[in-house]
This record gives structure tokens, sequence and C-alpha cells, in this order.
């Protein structure tokens, strides 16, 4: 899919969509020149951000790893992205059975902490899938991406009895999530 | 060397008299059928089946059975034999319970060994789906030389078909005699155990041994240590408790090479996907729509002690978690009601009418409905919770359990050092029926101060200083006397400075039984002695650790771990005295030197902030029910209960005595 698109993913039975992941994985780009070895780490982050009525209420980050009612995880931070292909250096679960009733939308974030652009990074991508049976519902390339440090990933919104998710991809620039707020309020 | 063949290939045999290991996750029956220069088999007596288990050269298994082992010499063949396949059939449904088709079992698996037991070649038969019955091995002739090929043709329509198919004019009559003798095989031996069943695989894994480290000091932590396999089970379960087997084992001949004792194996190969896997072990179900039922150690860890650990420890932050989810949800819905209460009441056309009225009225109702959905989330995880507590309670051991624990009137002197302690229970006014049991490692790493300090009941009740002086001092007694019964006979020491005496009656259970290394020190002169021989000893064990040598303790020296109980602090303590008990404070817990003060902070107010840093050192208890103890992840504050003995108990007086007993006989 492209970056932009916006898709709903609708369950027919809204109970389905029980646990997301959002999955961030990437490698540090290669220094060019001589000193090859030397390569630049960057740092992505990947941040949920809890609201209720638009109100930001809660938000699991590189500093606070669980929500503090325990339904959203952040598998730890990690600081230099993964050396081979494919698999996710940073995710964030969130258990939608366990949310807070209040709790009304989740938005996920992307942030090049250390200021690289997704121009600048390799092999990053950022994914969202279905933890119940492990099926991708989005997936966005973000190596080779715009001259920007961040990303409004997708949203998360209950809608009836059940939850949809919304992919965004909406560009942003910032180091941290708060940085985010302004582009963030806009898509609730 | 084993050569793994795949289907249709060969490899050559230089041995003749060979063995036939053949394993199944399922009582299967095997036999051998000679086949002449074109493969045909020329009749019944070139079969050896259950029914006629020996021909020349050749002989199977009488029943139907999960392994087996065929013997075969190629040298005792006719010269008309150019062949011997190696047949697999399930057992007809008429003969047995059980799998009708091969696509509902574990691949069987087929070894060529020599006498020795060296595996010559093995195939493991994989993709089979509706076949009952299967051609696994031939070993033929060629150019003199015998050779073993792989051949895994499987036949829907059981051993006739594959009979039929061998050119055996009798096929019919022959599946049909070896089918009868299955069936008699089967009577005579031990009754098939049943088809495993959830609950059959639970009581297999709670007989799984947990092998692991000795608990106690030398256990690995938790939390950082690596994460073994979590054993569902329930407690009572040891290695010696047999659940339902597996259906191995039929044959009692079991190789460990080919068969492991757990469940069914696929040994088909990981990445090769020619068949669809055998369901893996049914695990435990909870019906649909409700969580599964909780289950006592159902957490990670290497002994049962240690999952019950991390089990409280789990349900400690579930209770915390789902709490924080609530309180935060009506915070929401009563900010949000006051905010629209507000603009209805600033809205100028509320006043006319009845319209401010319904704004107000919907307020309302949206907070109602709000909080009425959270509350329901909350009572579905306070119903499971407490359906945990319910199980996981009666389950601690005695270092985790209340002291009317019915493990307590079980007590036995221990061998091991338990890895945590009971110093109470906790609970939130949400949740008023689940006690979290307060669970604290030892070795202690902070002394313990039992406030006998006025405080305001949380529930309102007021109790006055000498009430409070007396329950403070029992308290410190429970805590002491658990700590001496939950450590090896000899490996805990308590001394008691009781300046004034006026602990003496609280003390009663320690100085009846005695346990306690000497009476009470009373006085100026008794509190002196205590706390410099024990300065002297943190003094003579930091040397001795700090040279690298702790070996070099003097003979006879007492190496267990030593409490000291300070009452009425600071009664009878000179400036000396309180900078050796700050000394206790501060150095004595790394080398095995632990306080407990019950004391009143207001009493000790004519030193100034000199002993701030001493309170803040110790992790404070109460006598009475009081919420100053904060969880780890949201910072609720909870109620702690202290682990009062219930009324007219003698549980504490039955222990000390065993404590007593242990440590005379440990002594002499």
């Amino acid at each position: 899919m492209t970056k932009g698109q916006a898709i709903s993913l609708q369950k027919n039975d809204g109970g389905s969509l029980t646990a997301v992941r959002m999955g961030l994985g990437w490698q540090a780009a290669p220094r060019r020149g001589l000193f090859g070895s030397r390569t630049r780490e960057i740092d992505l982050d990947a941040s949920a951000v809890l609201f209720a009525d638009k109100q930001p209420v809660d938000v699991v980050f590189f500093r606070h790893l669980v929500s503090d009612d325990g339904s959203v995880r952040h598998t730890g931070d990690n600081l230099v992205g993964g050396v081979g292909q494919g698999g996710d250096d940073e995710a964030i679960l969130v258990d939608l059975s366990r949310v807070p009733v209040h709790i009304d939308q989740i938005v996920f974030t992307v942030n090049s902490f250390t200021g690289q652009t997704f121009q600048e990074v390799q092999n990053a991508f950022c994914r969202l899938v279905d933890e119940t049976n492990g099926q991708e519902l989005a997936r966005y390339t973000l190596a080779g991406g715009g001259a920007y440090t961040a990303q409004i990933m997708a949203k998360v919104h209950r809608t009836g009895t059940g939850w949809t998710m919304t992919a965004l991809g909406n560009p942003a620039n910032g180091r941290t999530f708060q940085d985010l707020m302004p582009a963030i309020l806009p898509v609730l | 060397m084993t050569a793994e063949l795949v289907r249709g290939q060969n490899h050559p045999l230089f041995q003749s008299r060979l063995e036939i290991r053949i394993s199944a996750g399922t009582p299967i029956v095997a036999a051998a059928a000679l086949g002449d220069e074109n493969g045909r088999i020329r009749g019944t007596a070139w079969v050896a089946h259950p029914g006629a288990p020996t021909q020349p050269g050749l002989e199977v298994s009488r029943q139907a059975a999960a392994d087996h082992r065929l013997a075969v010499d190629l040298d005792a063949m006719t010269d008309a034999v150019h062949r011997v396949s190696v047949l697999l059939a399930l057992p007809a449904p008429a003969g047995a319970p059980g799998p009708s088709r091969f696509g509902a079992v574990a691949a069987p698996f087929v070894a060529v060994t020599g006498l020795d037991g060296d595996e010559v070649a093995s195939y493991t038969i994989t993709g089979l789906e509706a076949e009952s019955a299967v051609v696994a091995l031939e070993l033929y002739r060629r150019q003199g030389a015998w050779k073993v090929r792989a051949v895994g043709q499987g036949y829907a329509g059981g051993l006739t078909e594959l009979l039929t198919d061998q050119g055996l004019p009798e096929a019919v009559q022959l599946a049909g005699s070896i089918n009868e003798a299955v069936a008699q095989g089967l009577a005579r031996s031990v009754q098939a155990p049943p088809p495993r069943t959830s609950d059959g695989d639970r009581s297999r894994q709670a007989a799984a041994p947990a092998v692991g480290p000795d608990q106690g000091g030398t256990a690995p932590q938790g939390a950082t240590g690596p994460v073994p396999p979590s054993y569902g089970g329930q407690p009572a379960g040891g290695p010696g408790q047999d659940g339902p087997q597996p259906a191995y084992g039929g044959a009692g001949t079991a190789d460990p090479s080919t068969a492991t004792g757990g469940g069914p194996v696929n040994y088909s190969h990981p990445r090769r996907q020619t068949s669809a896997p055998p369901p893996p072990p049914a695990a435990p179900q909870p019906r649909p729509g409700q969580p599964a039922q909780p289950v006592a150690g159902d957490a990670t860890g290497w002994s049962m002690e240690e999952r019950l650990y991390n089990q409280v420890w789990g349900m400690f932050e579930d209770l915390a978690r789902t709490t924080a989810a609530y309180r935060s949800a009506v915070d929401f819905a009563e900010s949000r009601m006051d905010k629209e209460l507000e603009q209805a009441l600033s809205d100028p056309r509320s006043r006319i009418g009845g319209q401010g009225d319904a704004a107000r009225e919907s307020a309302r109702a949206r907070h109602a409905e709000l909080v009425g959905q959270a509350r329901e989330s909350l009572d579905r995880d306070l119903a499971q919770l407490v359906a945990e507590a319910d199980v996981v309670e009666p389950a601690l051991p005695p270092a985790f359990a209340r002291w009317d624990n019915p493990a307590w009137h079980a007590y036995r002197v221990p061998m091991e050092i338990p890895m945590a302690l009971r110093l109470g229970d906790l609970r939130l006014p949400e949740a008023e029926r689940i006690r979290i049991p307060m669970l604290l490692r030892l070795p202690l790493e902070r002394g313990l101060w039992i406030d006998s300090g006025r405080t305001d009941g949380i529930d309102g009740s007021f109790t006055d200083s000498h009430d409070m002086r007396r329950l403070a001092m029992e308290t410190a007694v429970a805590h002491a006397a658990r700590l001496l019964a939950v450590y090896p006979a000899g490996e805990f020491t308590v001394h008691v400075i009781d300046p004034a005496g006026s602990g003496a009656q609280a003390l009663a259970p320690l100085t009846q039984t005695g346990v306690l290394a000497a009476p009470p020190a009373q006085g100026a002169a008794g509190v002196t002695d205590v706390l410099s021989r024990l300065t002297q000893r943190v003094d003579l064990v930091q040397m001795a650790l700090r040279g690298g040598a702790p070996d070099a303790l003097p003979p006879g020296f007492d190496t267990s771990q030593q409490l000291l109980v300070v009452n009425d602090f600071p009664h009878g303590f000179d400036d000396r005295a309180v900078n050796q008990l700050r000394y206790l404070a501060d150095e004595g817990p790394s080398v095995g030197v632990h306080l407990m003060m019950v004391a009143d902070r207001e009493e000790s107010a004519g030193y100034g902030p000199l002993l701030d840093p001493l309170w803040r050192s110790l992790l404070r208890l109460t006598p009475v029910p009081d919420d100053h103890l904060a969880d780890p992840w949201v910072g609720h504050a909870w109620t702690y209960e202290p682990p009062l003995v219930p009324p007219g108990s003698q549980v504490l007086h039955q222990v000390l005595t065993q404590v007593a007993a242990a440590r005379r006989s440990w002594n002499r």
C-alpha cells in the first residue's frame, strides 16, 4: 500500500480483532566513504498514545513501557536497529479486550530519535499485525521515504462494540511523540 | 552413521542380521512379507504377522503396539526370496478403538539397525492421509547384495488392499486372520490407555519433574532467569504421579533414540512440509466465552515454589493494573460530567424551559453508563482473580501461607531456605475480597520497622497507644517466628532487646519454646552487650569477606542469619548504642544481620534528623491495617494487613516447639 492511503479494517463481528501489534524494524545506514565499519546508529522509536474523547490519557513509549492499565505493552527500546532482515526491532502490543472503557482511540507513531530522516534509514518498515492469527494488516516501507523524521502510522478506535483500525501513514516531524501531538490531533 | 532416507531412496546393507525398529504415536500392527523375484507374495506362509509371528528368518511381534522390533536374518531366507517388505497397519476399527487413518496419527518412524543397535538407515513415513496400511520399507536383493529402500506406499483400503496389491491370492483371508490375531492380542494385553484428553495432557505435564537447581538461595531469579517451560499442574503432582500415559510403551521396549517419552513426536523434517503436521497435544481449552480455569503454579519457574511466587506477583500486577483501568475510567467519566454540567449551566439558552435539565440529565446518564461499563470489566477481572486466589492460596507452602493455612499445621522443619517470605496481605478498596500475599525475597535486604506509633485505623477505629504497642510486639513476634520456622534448623538466630521488659507477654511464644539464642536483653547493660556483640560480628564477617578469606573465621563461628528484635526504642539506648544500631541497619543485611525495630518514631524525635536515615532504610510495617504501601507499577496505595495468628490458635506455639526441638538435635 502507498503512504497516506487510509484503509479501514472493520471486522464483521467486531470481536475478532482483539489484539494488535505494531512492529517496527530497521537497519542502521552504512557510512559513505572510508571507515565503512563506522555505521551511523539510527534510533527509531515506536509509541502509542491512548486517547479518551480526544484527550491524551496515557502513552506507551520507551520511557513508559506499559500503560497503567496493562493493556498496552512496549517490548523495549532498541537503540540501533536490527542486523538481520525482517524481524521487528520494537513492538507495541495492544490487548484490545483489556483497554479501559473510556479509551476510545489509540494512535501509533514512529519517531526518529537520532534525527535522521527516513531517507537515510535502511530496510525500515512498520507493520500492523493481528496478534491473534499473525496476519499482517498493513505494512509501510519507511526506507527511502521523504525528508521527515516521524510518521503517524495508524489508529485503532472503538466502533460500536468492537474496534476498527485505520491505517494513516501521515508524515510528520519530531523527536518523540510529544512533538507529534499537533499532527495527531487532526486525525482523531 | 545413520542414513535418513527419503521416499524412494535406497541404502546398502552390509549385515545380514538386522533389527527393524518401528515407533508410532499409537498402537499399530507390524508385519513383514517376503516377495519373489517379481515382488509377489507367493502364499500366506510368506507373511510374518501377529497370527503367525515367526517365519524363516523373520520374527514380528504378536500384537499391536506403538513400538516394534522386528528381527530379520537375511541369510536364513531361501533363494526364492528376493524382497522383504515391512508392513504397518492400523488396527481395524473393530479390533481397537483408535484412529483409522495414518493422517490422524504422528508420522511412523522406521529404523534399520544392526544387532549392536547402531542405526543403518531410518525413514519417517510422512505424507500419509487416509491410508490405514502402508509398506514402510523393503529390503531387496540386488546383484547378490541386500539393500534397503524407503517405500512409504500407503493403502486406504487397509491390509486387504495392500496384500492384494502384492499379489497374494488369499489377501482377504489373511487380512482377516491378522485382524483377528490383533484383536486377541489386545484382549490379552493390558487395556489400551484411553485417548489422551486435555485433562490427561495436563496431569502428564504435572508429572514431569521440574529439574532445577536447589530452591532457596541458589534459585535463579524468576524475573531474570531463563524462562523454562511452564508446567500447568496440580501442586500435589510429583515426579511419581502417573497421569494417563501417551500410548507409548505398549511393547515395553521404547528406545530412547527412536521414541522420546513425551507426547506424539512429529519426526518429519520441520521445513519439509509434505504432510499436515499431527495435531499438537490438545491444550486445555477454556469453554468458549469463559476464561480458562485458574491453576495454582500457572507461571514460569524452576520449582513449584518459584512458580507460585511468580504467580502471586502476576496476580499482584494484574490487580494493580485492572484497578488502574477502572479508576482512570471513573475519573474520566467524572471530569467529563463536570465539564458538561458546567457547559449546560453557562449556556444561556438552557435557562429557559427544560433544556438545561435535559442536558444535565444526559451528562449524568453518560457518566453512569461509562462507570457501569468500567465496573463491569473490573468485576470480570476480579472474578477471575478471586478464582485464582481460591486455588493459589491453599497451595502455598508455609513460608508463603497465612497462619491459618493447613500448611502450618502440617509444618516440618525445612531443609532449605525458601525463596521468599509472606509479610502480610495487600488489598485495594475496589477489591475487598482479594488478598494478595505480600512476598518478600529472602534473605532480607533491609530491616523491618513495626510501627507502634499511633495510626488512625483506616476503618476509623482508634487504638490507644498501649494496645498499639502490644499489637506491634505481637506482630513482631509473628514475623520473627515465621522467619525462624522457614529457615532450616540452626540457620536463623533471633536476639531480642527489651530494655524495660515491657514486651515480655508478647514475647512468650519465643521465650517459652526456647527458640531464642538468649533471654531478651534487659536494661542498658543488656542493650550494650547485645549491640556490641552483633557489631563485632558484622565487623568480623566484613573483614573476612573484604580480605577474601571468608573461611578464616574462627572455628565454631555461628554462620546463621541473625535477627535483632528491638523493643521500646530508644529507651535504654545511649548515643553509642544508637550509632551501633544505625551501623547494623546499614551494614548488617549484607552479612546476614537483620534488624526489626518495634518503635514509635515520635518517641525518638529527640534525636532530631539524625535518625531519619534509619527509618528510611527500614521497611515500615504496621500492626493494624494501614494503607502506606505502594505497588511498583502504578503506585496505588495498598492496604497492608499484618499476618496475625488467628486468636486462640496454638499454631505458633506448635511450630516453634518443633523448631526448638530441631535446633536442639542440630546442636548436638
